[in-house]
């Protein structure tokens, strides 16, 4: 993989250089910004941040409630037990199950939903160890041969920035 | 140690965070091998006692008709509630985004995974034939026999599990982001490791909303969900005729009961991991006071259920539920329940309610009290009721025996030892929480005081 990044010691460095490369052509989805930390203190940290992950829960709190529904169905009538005098199908005490069930696939679903949609577990992206120092990473990912050079410049130009290219 | 700048009003920089709280990663004293040494042999022994037990059969125990219920459903509703400190408490800070919470979260959120764990064994272990648990799990049975549903201990399966998964969940999460730090700051194998663990977490404005809208659901559906689990387990008493257990106000005492020892269970293991490892620039008095302050409403709560509960029983003057009443009241468990209500009641109500008192060793000791006393609170519901059913021939008595008494140490040894573990391999206060707002481009806004905030 090849690109060529800035390191910034401030989110407004950072924003500098994002909007510098914004002004130079490329898209939101051409450019890198890694950070320790959230930055939703800047406009840069508001990137990506369109989501279905409530309705994937939601969703997933639906599929939770059908599979304690048709478990207790099923197993209630597929061999009924007469317990205390209660109905064979007794809503109050199912209603316990379902309530757990809904909750455990909203969960679950909310967790693998991060994991997919976050990208967790694909590796040989664009990344610098000096991150986890503070630094904030913005750069570009596989660059066009010819661009190279200006986007070098338009890195640099931000102060504190240290440009690498790779 | 703490640098001289960590312990001025200034923040810690993002490399001295790093310092600070990877310490305990990088670095071994002997102390900690004694101490895993230590608890490691208590726990042994707890095992030993535990197959001694299957081996020779419960007549090792103290539990025989009409006690079937001793030590080890005390101690699982006791665990049950010290897990409530830290995922339902961490959500609720979460929700009302306090600031503050920040360096309490994990440590409170691993509580709440070993306790489970630590509560959930102990209905097992209470099996005369552990290995037969499996019949509670739903599945297709050639016995023809599927879980009755309608039963209490089978909600506390659903209901314990999803907690359990939920919690998982709620603290592994936020942990990616630190074991990608870990991953930056080492080499050789433990790089490798944390690298694997890490999930190849980079730190983009993606990641960070999935992971903060992630912890925003997850903390929404866990509330519900651990309110629900103490609930159950009051259920497994409130739906039996015994006496003094039928009662309607049991799920809500038992979930703020809960909360009580929770929270004390949290604070013991702040002012621990504040010495042990040297965390007096991220653990400050403020999350001490804030935290007695919430202890303290806890107490007043929990008196006022258990108020509630002793003047309903003696206003209905049932001859049954009287003759238990008075064994705690004046008979034979009356030491053990003035004990109680000292160590829930007037112990908090004298440290934490007069401030100069509310300092970290006034909360300790607060802590240390509430947790005897919500011990000796699920002994007491347990033990009296069922030694003094309704008829005078069901009469008997309970002494537990040194192998519920050491398994019930081993658990304590457990929890401590999980926990150590879990501090020497994992920042046990999470970091990229703690840089949030590092880098904000206006003044900093600094909460100082439980619900205040100040400019």
């Amino acid at each position: 993989m090849k690109a060529v990044y800035g390191l910034y010691p401030d989110g407004s460095s950072a924003q500098q250089a994002v909007n510098r490369l914004r002004a130079a052509g490329l898209d939101d989805r051409e450019i890198t910004v890694i950070s320790s930390q959230p930055m939703d203190e800047y406009e840069f940290g508001e990137m990506d941040k369109a989501t279905w992950i409530w309705w994937i829960a939601c969703g997933g709190g639906l599929a939770g409630m059908a599979t304690a529904f048709a478990l207790a169905w099923l197993t209630e009538t597929w061999w009924p037990i007469n317990v205390g005098g209660l109905p064979t199908w007794a809503w109050w005490p199912n209603m316990i199950i379902i309530f757990e069930l809904t909750m455990l696939g909203a969960i679950v679903a909310t967790a693998a939903t991060l994991v997919v949609t976050a990208g967790l577990g694909r590796g040989g992206r664009l990344y610098d160890p000096e991150v986890s120092n503070g630094m904030i990473l913005v750069g570009v990912e596989n660059p066009p041969d010819g661009a190279l050079g200006d986007l070098q410049r338009t890195l640099a130009a931000p102060p504190g920035a240290h440009v690498k290219t790779i | 140690m703490a640098s001289a700048t960590n312990l001025s009003l200034a923040p810690p920089s993002s490399a001295q965070m790093n310092d600070d709280l990877l310490r305990p990663l990088r670095q071994t004293s002997w102390r900690f091998y004694v101490l895993v040494a230590l608890l490691g042999s208590i726990v042994a022994a707890g095992v030993v006692a535990w197959f001694a037990q299957m081996f020779f059969g419960f007549g090792l125990s103290g539990i025989k008709w009409p006690i079937y219920w001793g030590f080890y459903i005390t101690n699982f509703v006791f665990w049950i509630g010290i897990s409530h400190a830290g995922t339902l408490i961490s959500a609720i800070l979460r929700l009302v985004q306090a600031g503050w919470r920040r360096p309490v979260t994990r440590c409170a959120e691993v509580i709440t995974a070993f306790a489970l764990m630590i509560g959930a064994m102990f209905p097992i272990i209470h099996l005369g034939r552990p290995w037969l648990a499996f019949w509670l799990i739903p599945y297709p049975s050639e016995r023809l026999i599927w879980p009755n549903f309608r039963s209490p201990l089978v909600w506390d399966f659903f209901a314990i599990n999803t907690y359990l998964t939920g919690s998982m969940l709620f603290l592994l999460l936020p942990m990616i982001p630190d074991f990608a730090v870990v991953r930056d700051k080492s080499t050789g194998l433990r790089h490798k490791i944390y690298r694997a663990l890490a999930l190849g977490w980079r730190g983009t404005p993606k990641q960070w909303h999935r992971l903060e809208s992630a912890m925003s659901i997850m903390a929404v559906a866990i509330i519900p969900v651990a309110v629900s689990v103490h609930t159950i387990v009051s259920f497994d008493f409130s739906m039996a005729p015994v006496p003094m257990w039928q009662s309607t106000i049991f799920g809500p005492y038992f979930v703020a009961g809960a909360i009580f020892s929770g929270i004390a269970g949290l604070i013991i293991a702040m002012a621990v991991l504040r010495k042990a490892l040297h965390l007096q620039a991220y653990l400050l008095p403020l999350h001490f006071d804030n935290l007695g302050k919430l202890l303290l409403v806890m107490a007043l709560l929990w008196g006022y259920f258990v108020f509630n509960e002793r003047l309903v029983t003696y206003y209905g003057n049932g001859p049954a539920e009287m003759a238990v009443f008075w064994q705690t009241q004046r008979d034979n468990y009356a030491p053990l329940y003035w004990t109680m209500v000292t160590c829930n009641f007037v112990l908090p109500l004298i440290i934490l309610g007069i401030r100069r008192f509310r300092t970290i060793t006034g909360c300790v000791i607060a802590s240390f009290g509430v947790v005897i006393g919500m011990w000796l609170e699920r002994y007491l519901i347990i033990v009296p009721s069922l030694a003094h059913k309704y008829l005078p021939y069901t009469f008997a008595s309970y002494r537990p025996q040194p192998v519920e008494i050491v398994i019930t140490c081993a658990t304590f040894a457990a929890m401590i030892l999980l926990y150590v573990l879990f501090a020497k391999v994992v920042p046990i206060i999470s970091i990229w929480e703690m840089k949030t707002g590092d880098h904000a481009p206006r003044p900093a806004v600094v909460e100082h005081e439980l619900g205040g905030v100040r400019q």
